[in-house]
Formats: C-alpha cells, structure tokens, sequence
C-alpha cells in the first residue's frame, strides 16, 4: 500500500498586523511609498510547529488534540486551504474537505442550482454532477425541497444538503473536520454508514474529532496534538488513553487550584448566630442555587478534606467504578460528647445524588479529643461522567454545626460510557440465547 | 504568477456558473425578475431625458444631440466599471467562507464581479440600439464595439483585482471607494462631453483611463468619427498592464487572504 498523504516538517505561523492602528492604515502605507512592505506583520503565532506524519493508502486516520492545539489548522493546510509556512505537504489523488458544510452555498437560489455550484466548486464536472444528482438529493432526504430557495432550509436540512455534496465528490482522501457533530441522531449514523462504505472501498479518511468514542472505533492510526506539536502517534487506543491521561491532569490542575479558592474564601470562622442569618440567606429555594459556603462554631474542625484512589493518593478526577476514600482531618478545640460527621455528594445541577452521616446510619457518639482522621470509603464509585461537588459537615445530633462545608469541595468522574442519569447501579446485561450482541470491546 | 493565470482558464466552468448564480440570485424573488434587466437601464434613461430636456435643458451642442441619448451611451460602461469596482471593494470579505473554508481560487470572485456587471451591460444594449436607430444614429465604427468592450473589461479586471487585495487588509478601502467613485465619475465625461472642455483641463482629464474609454464609446457609438483613435491605441497596452499589475499585486497577497478575511 503506498503513501496517501505525507505531511513533512510542516510548520505554519500565523501572523498578526498588530501593528496598525486605526487611523494610520492606508495613509501610512501610501506616504510610506510601499504597501507590500507595511502588509509584513510583526507578531507571530505558531500553530503548527514541526509536523510530521504519513498516513497510508486506503487507512482511516484520527487527529486529536485539545481545542486550539491546531487539529483544524493541520486539516487546513493538508487540503490546500492553507498554505505550511514551511515544510511540505504531499496528497495523492483526489480530496473533499468536509471543514464547513455548506460554506459555498447562496442562499436566494434552490437546493438544485446550488448543488450544482457547490459540486462545480469541489471539482466535479457538469456531467458528473448530474449522474449522482439522484443520489444527493436522496441521501439529503430532501426530494421535496429542492427547488425552494436554500434561505427557507433548516440548518439541518443545509448540513445535510452540504454533507451530501462533499461526500459525493467520490474522492481518494476524505478530511472530515468534526462535522459529525451536529445534526440528528438518524443523519449522524448515515453519515457514519457513508464514512464506513468509504474505508470499505479502500479510501484514504482523514478525522478530526473531540469523540474519542469514535476515534478507537473507526481510526486505524491516531495523531495526537497539542501547544502545535505532535505528542503521540500510533494505535488509537493507546493515544486515546494518553490523550486522556493529559487531560485529567489538567483537569486535576484545575480542580486544585478551585478548591483551594474556595477553601480560603471561608476560611474565616463564623458563629452559629451568623450561620443562622446567613443560613435563612442562602437556603436554596431551587436545586440550581447551591451557593459555596462554609459556617459552624469550629468546636470541630474540619481542617483538611481529600480524595484518594486505589493506590492511595489524593486526586480530583476518578473513573467510573473506581474504588474512591473521602480523608476528612478533624481536630476538635476539647473533648467532645456528641457529634456526627456527614457527607453529601452533588451534581453539577445541584441534585443531591447522595448524602449520609455517623447519626442517620446509626453510630452513636462517645468521646473525640485531638487531631483525627474519617474516612469515608466507596468501594466502588458509581456515578455518571461529570462534575461532583462534596459537602462535608461535622455537627452536633441536634443540627448545631461545628464546621460545615458546602460545595468547598468537588471533583470529577470520567467515563467511556455515555450513560445518563444521576446514579449508576451495578448492572450487567444478559440476553437468551436467540438475542446474539458482540459484546462491547474491553474499554480499560 | 503567468502560472496561476494559466489556471484561470481552468475554472472557466465555475466563473460561469458563478456568474449564472449572481445573475439568478439578483432578481430571485422579486415579481419582474429578469425584466429588471431592462427596466433599470429603461428608466434610467427617462429620468436623464426628463431632467436634460425640461429641467435644465441643455444646447446639444458640440456633437451631444440628442444629450439623453449622448449620456445613455457613457452612462452604461460607466456603470459596468463602478459597480464593479465598488463591488469587488467588498467581494473577498462577504466570500470569506468560500475562502477560508473550501479550496478555492479567490481571483474567480473579483472575475465574476466584473463579468456579471459587464451581463448587465449587455442587458441595456438593446435598449440603447433601439434608441440608437430610433434617432438614426446607427455608425459604421459599430464594428470596433467589441474592441473597446475587451479594453475595458482588461482595465476593469485589472483595478478590481487591485481593489478586492487591497480591501482585505485595509477595511477602510470599502469607504473610501464609494466616494472615490463619485469623484472618478465627474472626472470622466460622461455628463458632459471631452471636447467642449477646455485644453488644460483637458491635460488632467487624459491621465484618467477612463476619459479614453469613454470617449471610444462615445464616437463609436454616437458621433460615428473616431478623432480618439491614437488615444485608445495606448490603452490598448495600458490596459494590459493594470490587468496583469493588478493580477500580480493579488497574487502576492493570495495567501494572507485565508487568514485576513
């Protein structure tokens, strides 16, 4: 199989003509005598920094990467739409960029007259066009309004019209720049099916995509990118998961430096009375207005709250299924009598997915002096991908708080799984011996 | 640079159906369609032959008589040439995502902004040929019509080329062309006519490519003595050289256009 695409040491700088106030533009440059010399810019911006890849014949090839990392600009200059400021960029045979669908249609004409245009504009003959007129409009489902001017179309119906054009370009090497991201269920899977007879009949398919979903179904090869430089390529499951490692950590990052924020915000001790006005306050009328907050008479402390994983150290992000252990270090003023540690876990909406504490599952205090430490253990994390906020409270039986944290604390849970809801339950799947599924490829 | 010109050849089809589009897409929708082809240049005309016969009526002297019809034949290459240049100010911006979405050749916009003006053009010829002939005014010099057609179409190519690049990177371009126009309209002779200006006037007005072309039209289509004849040998080249300046200066800034627009 030969070379469909190769990128050599392709370095593409943008530039900014920063330098041009408003008001001294054209008159500058005509005083100044020489306009292609005022057109240089002084300020450079490097989106592409020394790629090199190949991708071979009749492959289908993934590009991933965090947004402005230069996925878009690399799919760029591989269709000729930009040109590499420096390096090569070599593609044989014929290409379609799928980047913006639709992008050449006008909107006063039909359907009929722009599919013409838009084919003619892509490289297709006249001759051409006609022969798969049929086959566009029926792919498009848009039998009924092809001859209504495109201005009346729904941006679906327009996303369809445009997928439908490019994709019948027929040719050698397809670039799709995630544009399977919008539109409905039903055209997505089409659109997919399409992409699949593509790899089937041995074509070139090149996919820049946020779906890492999609990137170990359908990539052969993976490209990861990131600050405009290659940092992985290979087996898409192996980028895939490197990819993701980086972006835990930067989500881990994030998370610190947020929790610390508001660590500090109520480090400040506040009395119970305070707590009362303040309680009253902020009570939340509806699930969404959880404000962050911390309140009690600190007779308890609760001076440090971590999460830990499997191997013992603190972290912010999890997978689903994760063994997880809230660490709460409580020190107490002197020895105490009657007291009740809780926790409560919260979506990002606000819903409480679960709370509990010493008292509701029936522990009864006896004594607490000093530094100590609660741990909170669960064996098996069962929530959904998304974000969590933790609240933690030491209070006494009656409600009185000595420290409460509110929403002080969050962190967040990944999953390959798209499930929805707010709760996980152990589950598995069984089917009689009639019902045959291929059973999903291992995801860890 | 003679290379990518070359190519231009190629997109014959597109600049064609591109043209067609504009065409279709102008009128679509309104109730006359294509007939405003005609009517715009129609009633154009009666508004210049109210105004120059009861409102200031003038002495069609100097070979200007009838004056409506005398203004009729600068009137119409005078807007081929301004709407086409006032358009192509803006025709790389409003295309920006032709450009910066699908490989395509961006000298084809400037192109077919000229060529669609230059259909319209076309379209009021008929009109103009009928009035022609109504006031018996047919010339034997109608045979160097299409010349004078090409010389305009390389000057007008040549400036809108110059004019779209500029545009992109100067926004300011776009204002500055509308009134620019308005003057160049009342440096060239349309309303009145070259020979009744006086000589140093007249010295000026010949730096102004279009007094050249104008006047061409005017004695091929008017006056029937082609007295401009050595006038419009010069632009013959002169013409060449804004096409292909203008093509170069385009050229150069191709590749910021992606990025600018």
């Amino acid at each position: 199989m030969g070379i469909a695409i190769q990128v050599s040491d392709v370095t593409k700088i943008y530039q900014r003509y920063s330098h041009r106030k408003q008001f001294r533009t054209l008159k500058s440059a005509l005083l100044g005598g020489n306009l292609l010399a005022e057109l240089r810019p002084d300020e450079r911006f490097e989106a592409l920094n020394d790629i090199t890849f190949n991708v071979r014949e009749g492959t289908t090839f993934a590009i991933i990467g965090r947004n402005g990392s230069g996925k878009s600009t690399l799919l760029k200059c591989i269709a000729g739409i930009a040109k590499p400021s420096a390096g090569t960029v070599a593609v044989k045979g014929r290409i379609s960029a799928l980047i913006e669908l639709g992008a050449g249609f006008h909107p006063e004409i039909t359907g009929r007259e722009n599919i013409f245009i838009n084919g003619i504009m892509l490289g297709l003959t006249k001759k051409e066009i006609r022969d798969r007129f049929d086959d566009i409009v029926d792919f498009a489902e848009l039998e009924e309004f092809i001859d209504a001017p495109v201005k009346t179309y729904s941006s679906g119906m327009y996303m369809r019209l445009g997928f439908a054009v490019a994709i019948h370009v027929d040719p050698d090497v397809l670039l799709i720049d995630e544009v399977l991201a919008v539109g409905d269920e039903a055209f997505v899977h089409k659109c997919l099916d399409k992409i699949a007879e593509f790899r089937r009949r041995g074509k070139t398919i090149i996919l820049v995509t946020h779906s890492l979903g999609l990137v170990e179904k359908m990539a052969d090869e993976a490209l990861w990118i990131d600050h405009s430089r290659v940092q992985l390529r290979g087996d898409p499951k192996k980028v895939v998961d490197a990819y993701l490692a980086r972006v835990t950590h930067h989500e881990e990052n994030a998370l610190v430096a947020e929790e610390e924020k508001a660590v500090t915000e109520f480090e400040s001790p506040k009395s119970a009375a305070e707590h009362d006005e303040r309680e009253s306050e902020i009570e939340p009328t509806s699930a969404f207005a959880r404000k962050k907050g911390r309140w009690g008479s600190r007779e308890v402390e609760v001076q440090e709250v971590t999460l830990h994983g499997a191997d013992g150290t603190a972290r912010h992000v999890f997978t689903t299924g994760d063994p997880v252990t809230v660490r709460l270090k409580v020190k107490s003023t002197g020895t105490i009598h009657d007291f009740v540690f809780g926790v409560a876990i919260f979506n990002a909406d606000g819903m409480c997915c679960y709370g509990t504490n010493t008292h509701l599952e029936q522990f009864t205090p006896v004594k607490f002096s000093g530094e100590g430490e609660v741990r909170f253990v669960i064996p098996n994390l069962r929530l959904i991908e998304g974000t969590y906020f933790l609240d933690v409270a030491a209070h006494q039986r009656d409600g009185y708080p000595f420290d409460y944290h509110r929403a002080l604390h969050q962190f967040r849970v990944q999953s390959k799984i798209k499930d929805v809801g707010i709760y996980r339950p152990a589950h598995r799947w069984e089917f009689s011996s009639n019902i045959v599924l291929k059973p999903p490829k291992s995801t860890s | 640079m003679f290379k990518n010109l070359l190519t231009l050849f190629r997109y014959r089809v597109l600049i064609q159906s591109l043209v067609e589009r504009e065409l279709k897409a102008r009128y679509r929708g309104s109730v006359l369609g294509f007939l405003w082809s005609f009517i715009n240049p129609l009633l154009q005309l009666a508004i210049y032959w109210f105004v120059f016969s009861y409102i200031m009526p003038t002495r069609g002297s100097m070979g200007m008589s009838p004056y409506a019809l005398f203004l009729f034949t600068g009137i119409l290459p005078w807007t081929w040439f301004s709407s086409s240049v006032m358009e192509s100010s803006a025709i790389l911006i409003s295309s920006g995502n032709l450009i910066k979405k699908i490989l395509f050749p961006a000298e084809v916009l400037p192109i077919v902004v000229v060529l669609s003006n230059l259909v319209h053009f076309f379209l009021g010829l008929p009109i103009l040929f009928a009035f022609l002939i109504y006031y018996g005014k047919v010339q034997t010099t109608l045979v160097y019509f299409p010349a004078i057609v090409v010389l305009q179409l390389f000057l007008t190519l040549g400036i809108c080329f110059f004019v779209s690049a500029l545009a992109v990177h100067f926004r300011d371009v776009q204002n500055i062309i509308g009134n620019l126009m308005m003057l160049w309209f009342f440096a060239s002779p349309v309303i009145y006519s070259y020979l009744t200006i006086a000589p140093s006037i007249q010295r000026y007005l010949n730096y102004n490519p279009m007094t050249h072309i104008l006047v061409g039209y005017q004695q091929i289509l008017f006056t029937g003595e082609m007295g401009h004849w050595p006038w419009l040998l010069i632009m013959i080249p002169a013409s060449l050289v804004t096409f292909l300046v203008g093509y170069y200066f385009f050229d150069r800034l191709r590749e910021t256009f992606a990025e600018e627009v």
